[in-house]
């Protein structure tokens, strides 16, 4: 149990001997779940249900050669961007993610008829085509991508937050990435300065079980990523990133350290990716009946709907939400394969910023 | 409305596969996730899951059925309170429209190609009759441009290793600390990769940071952010996302440290669309520009050399000296033959030039100051002119800045050439250590004299 600082004046990480691991963790275990009113729960659904109709729909549209080159889609992993995104201050703080970015932006409620058009490379997209499934951005919404190289983003939300610290601006950034980016060493590289400045971040890894093809088993010496932190005095926490509830509320005690000025979080989601890591894999690496059994027995949307009908929703209820969503994304749909792709005129434009 | 299934593509390069196995039948429920079928290509057999739910209607293609091009209808899925068994293929596609979206895009035309207009005109300030010139090393001139800029805007932050308390591992940074304080000047760790990605990331988030590395060599390790992360965003965003960072730090050869530290990134950086590469080489472009390069909306990668930061020079005493990206500068006129140079090479340069004047060839010198967008005008400009010319590089001759002047006086400066544009390089060979390997490696005055009187064929 961590004993109260001696002092108020800030220390360096080294000097705090009271460093525990856990010790996020067990106010965590305290209650796991987060209260939410009926209405916060209602909108968990719809966002998460709105996240896998539109990566249904890509995964079609990606098979009719109307979206190229590489997609991943998030389908299985919905409970993690909207139990994490649903706690943040959208005026103050910032969020940065890798390639499998389509979910994150859904979840701030960006239209998805421009995030479907980036897909599809037409110039309505947020991209104006020219970034692609893996490369999206909404500065006014302070998402800063969508990233391609694996681990990068770590890095570059470092950054954002020193700029929430520099600005004193109270806000905080939330860097998601995967088990495989959690080998990289720039990642180690970002805990060290994290911790050593007090940056207000949270990490969150995403460990979907898979990195592309190896089983974490197969890729990591240390398979408990929450731990990845302690050589860094950062606190872990391990949450089960099937249920919106549980990160939720993780999300609440992470973000509440953070905002303290007590330095980074490491937060451990533990999810499954229904589809294989692209649209190009063919997921032989693992069996069908594990899908079937992640399907059957830990499914994000599915567990919350039973909770939902528990608590006296109707199924025609839900049915109706459903049948809405499925119209917002067949126009998302249409309105990506009906836009036109961008003027040659645009070859050349947002290169650099200024003319020299 | 019953939905047409359609071959699926399940790689970006797939144009047709083998519809290996049909999961389901005729008749089926289908809900969304079921596996219908099972597909091959010559990589891999893929599942084909369904996303709609309804009944399976017509099987159209039979499994087994090889070579099914991308798109194929086939079979129909009956939508819920539709007989199955009554819907056959349905209507035919609908007319694709170029331009209108759906595979086919526009037809790519040059003519709509338009390249952004290069600012013309641009040229120095005027430095007012009567300003007092100071006598500065290029390493002060340097810190004094870091410390002006952090004066007029807070955003702007110094972060590397040793730059605060140490003072700068070559002192370019003294004194910063005691005037800006730790949160402006910010000691690193040894972790280029990381804070390169700390410093891009924080540009994103609409600070002005300097990254000092300590050498661009070390810069290696950092590279990824420099291209990937800080060049590309702006445009992969669509013009949302600026990346408005500073990465300087001594480049080139030193003096004696071996291969591992002495190597000219110029040509590599100026090869990426996306960045500005500044490559000075007296005291007054390098505060003129390095002022420039903080207030400049793009990432810019400012390569310093270490064996100039000694080097003094006279500066404009002005309240504000902020010299133009992009435009090279004539550091001494001529009629006979162009030297091209930039960085230490210009000092070099400067020396043939006196040595050739007296042999009678009078040579014009150009410092290119920037390396990208390189000023390709002023180079033809003065090729039209001396019709011979030599490029001066520190710096290995394969795929060099030398190398983009050659080409550009080819395709564009062919009618005026009188002789072949000759590069005047470093060898292609790591750097040695021994002094007298190193010496033989390195460009130096007599080789640049040797080549610009060959072109002149007075050898």
């Amino acid at each position: 149990m961590a004993k109260a600082p001696k002092s108020s004046t800030p220390r360096s990480p080294a000097e705090n001997h009271d460093f525990a691991l856990g010790s996020l963790q067990e106010e965590f275990e305290k209650s796991k779940r987060f209260d939410a009113s009926p209405e916060q729960m209602h909108k968990f659904y719809e966002q998460m249900l709105l996240i896998r109709r539109f990566e249904e729909r890509a995964g079609q549209l990606y098979g009719l050669g109307l979206i190229g080159g590489f997609c991943h889609l998030y389908i299985g992993q919905e409970a993690v961007a909207i139990g994490l995104q649903s706690a943040l201050d959208g005026d103050k703080d910032s969020v940065i993610t890798g390639y499998r970015d389509h979910g994150h932006m859904l979840a701030y409620g960006i239209d998805p008829k421009v995030i479907m058009a980036e897909l599809t490379g037409r110039e309505a997209g947020i991209s104006k085509g020219k970034g692609g499934s893996m490369h999206m951005f909404s500065t006014e919404h302070k998402f800063y991508g969508g990233h391609g190289i694996v681990g990068a983003q770590v890095a570059l939300g470092g950054g954002l937050a020193l700029a929430h610290q520099y600005n004193e601006d109270g806000g905080l950034c939330l860097a998601y990435f995967g088990d495989g980016a959690a080998n990289q060493g720039q990642v180690y590289e970002t805990f060290n300065m994290a911790s050593l400045w007090k940056l207000p971040i949270v990490f969150v890894i995403e460990n979907n079980q898979y990195a592309m093809g190896t089983a974490v088993s197969r890729s990591s010496a240390e398979t408990e990523f929450y731990r990845r932190g302690t050589a860094f005095r950062i606190p872990g926490m391990k949450v089960n990133g099937m249920d919106v509830l549980e990160v939720r509320q993780a999300a609440e005690i992470a973000f509440k350290h953070v905002r303290e000025g007590k330095g980074p979080v490491l937060m451990e989601c533990e999810t499954y990716r229904y589809r294989g890591h692209s649209m190009s894999d063919p997921a032989k690496y693992r069996s069908r009946e594990e899908v079937q059994d992640m399907k059957d027995h830990k499914d994000p949307i599915e567990n919350l709907k039973k909770i939902l009908i528990e608590q006296g929703s109707k199924d025609e209820e839900l049915k109706a939400i459903d049948k809405d969503i499925r119209k917002l994304v067949s126009e998302a749909a249409d309105f990506a394969e009906n836009s036109p792709e961008p003027e040659a005129s645009e070859l050349y434009t947002d290169v650099l910023v200024e003319e020299y | 409305m019953a939905i047409e299934l359609k071959m699926p593509a399940l790689s970006p390069t797939m144009e047709e596969g083998t519809l290996a196995k049909w999961l389901k039948q005729e008749g089926d429920e289908i809900v969304a996730g079921d596996i219908i079928a099972e597909i091959e290509t010559d990589k891999a057999t893929m599942e084909f899951e369904a996303v709609d739910e309804g009944t399976l209607g017509k099987i159209l293609v039979a499994e087994g059925t090889e070579n099914v091009a991308v798109g194929t209808v086939i079979a129909m899925l009956a939508a819920e309170g539709e007989d199955a068994s009554e819907v056959a293929a349905s209507a035919p596609e609908s007319e694709d429209v170029p331009g209108e979206g759906k595979d086919v895009g526009r037809d790519a035309s040059e003519a709509e190609i338009t390249k952004p207009a290069k600012k013309t005109d641009v040229k120095d300030p005027e430095i007012p009759h009567g300003t007092n010139m100071a006598t500065v090393t290029v390493r002060e001139a340097l810190r004094d441009a870091m410390a002006e800029e952090m004066r007029r805007d807070e955003r702007v932050f110094v972060m590397g290793e040793e730059v605060a308390q140490y003072q700068g591992a070559y002192k370019v940074t003294q004194g910063l600390l005691d005037e800006f304080g730790p949160k402006r000047v910010i000691d690193t760790p040894i972790t280029e990769y990381g804070f390169a990605g700390i410093g891009t990331g924080a540009a994103m988030g609409g600070l002005r940071p300097i990254v000092e590395f300590m050498t661009f060599n070390f810069a290696m390790q950092a590279i990824d952010h420099i291209i990937n992360s800080a060049a590309k965003t702006n445009y992969m965003s669509g013009g949302q996302m600026r990346c408005p960072v500073v990465f300087r730090g001594p480049n080139a050869a030193a003096s004696r440290v071996g291969a591992q530290h002495s190597q000219n990134y110029g040509p590599w950086y100026a090869s990426v669309p996306g960045l500005i590469v500044i490559a000075p080489y007296d005291a007054s472009d390098a505060k003129g520009l390095m002022k420039a390069a903080i207030r400049c909306e793009d990432p810019v990668v400012f390569l310093e050399n270490e064996l100039v930061y000694g080097r003094s020079f006279e500066l404009p005493e002005l309240d504000d000296h902020v010299l133009p990206i992009g435009k090279a500068r004539i550091v001494r006129e001529g009629s006979d033959v162009t030297i091209v140079s930039y960085s230490i090479a210009v000092g070099l340069a400067l020396e043939a030039a006196e040595q050739l004047a007296e042999e009678g060839i009078d040579a014009e010198v150009i410092d290119l100051r920037t390396l990208r967008p390189l000023d390709k005008e002023t180079v033809l400009e003065s090729l039209k002119k001396t019709n011979r010319m030599v490029i001066a590089e520190e710096g290995w001759p394969t795929c060099s800045i030398a190398s983009e002047i050659v080409a550009i006086c080819m395709e564009e400066g062919f009618d005026h050439l009188d002789a072949p544009v000759t590069r005047v390089c470093d060898e292609d060979v790591p750097l040695p250590y021994a002094a007298n390997l190193e010496k033989l490696a390195l460009i130096d005055t007599p080789k640049i004299v040797k080549a610009a009187k060959k072109v002149c064929y007075r050898d």
